[in-house]
């Protein structure tokens, strides 16, 4: 997995590029924890995230709570399609929030 | 058609890619759709993970090797995961609600919705864990 970060005022934007699991969870968990701390709106862009796992789906479920807990919003976006079924799958499309 | 085959891999979180490989390149052989391959290799993957993670918990590191196999016969898929960590207790397998929103415990729930079945067996010679995961195709 790689990643690359924008930031556009107080949104943050992670591009994670690759497939994302159990391996890679803590450096996934790296990138995003600090901006939501920091009160950052983190934007997760998951457009060449090829394939995602329970472990990936952690990562976003945990960043949503800190997020929540934060006063802040973590937003999912440009989902592919082998992804966005993961995320079906576990019933979390009405709980993350998805663009 | 017919098929078996299987692979070892070291027990370690770094080597779940290869599994997806092995998986990705035997599921090439069978003609099923796309997404029906793509689901297949998620619950491979989550019982892998499963065995790096529960199995071989507060394990640094190991050279002990898991083995998966794949087949498929009449229609009929079998997929085996034998290791050597710590006994399995399948009673105390349990996937979290749904409703009870939190990171971990979706892997099961995973293999569940897309296989069949889940057993484990017991009396494998020189393995200790031996679970199998089925589906008709």
């Amino acid at each position: 997995m790689t990643y690359k970060i924008s930031e556009n005022g107080n949104i943050s934007t992670v591009f994670l590029d690759g497939e994302i699991d159990m391996d890679v969870t803590e450096k996934a968990k790296e990138i995003i924890l600090p901006l939501v701390e920091a009160g950052k709106e983190v934007h997760i862009n998951l457009k060449d995230v090829s394939y995602m796992d329970s472990s990936g789906i952690s990562v976003l479920i945990e960043s949503h709570q800190k997020a929540l807990e934060k006063g802040t919003k973590v937003i999912v976006k440009e989902i592919s399609k082998s992804v966005l079924k993961v995320i079906m799958m576990a019933k979390l499309e009405q709980i993350l929030n998805l663009e | 058609m017919t098929l078996s085959e299987s692979k070892d891999f070291v027990v370690h979180s770094s080597n779940l890619k290869e599994v997806r490989i092995f998986s990705r390149e035997v599921f090439e052989k069978i003609n099923l759709p796309q997404e029906q391959k793509d689901e297949l290799v998620l619950a491979i993957a989550e019982a892998a993970q499963n065995i790096v993670k529960h199995a071989y918990k507060d394990v640094e590191e190991t050279n002990d090797k898991m083995q998966i196999k794949i087949s498929f016969k009449d229609n009929q898929l079998e997929i085996g995961f034998f290791d050597k960590g710590k006994p399995v207790i399948p009673e105390n397998i349990q996937h979290r609600k749904l409703d009870d929103i939190k990171p971990g415990g979706l892997g099961t729930f995973f293999i569940k919705q897309i296989m069949d079945e889940a057993i484990f067996k017991k009396n494998q010679k020189g393995w200790v864990n031996h679970l199998v995961l089925t589906k008709t195709i």
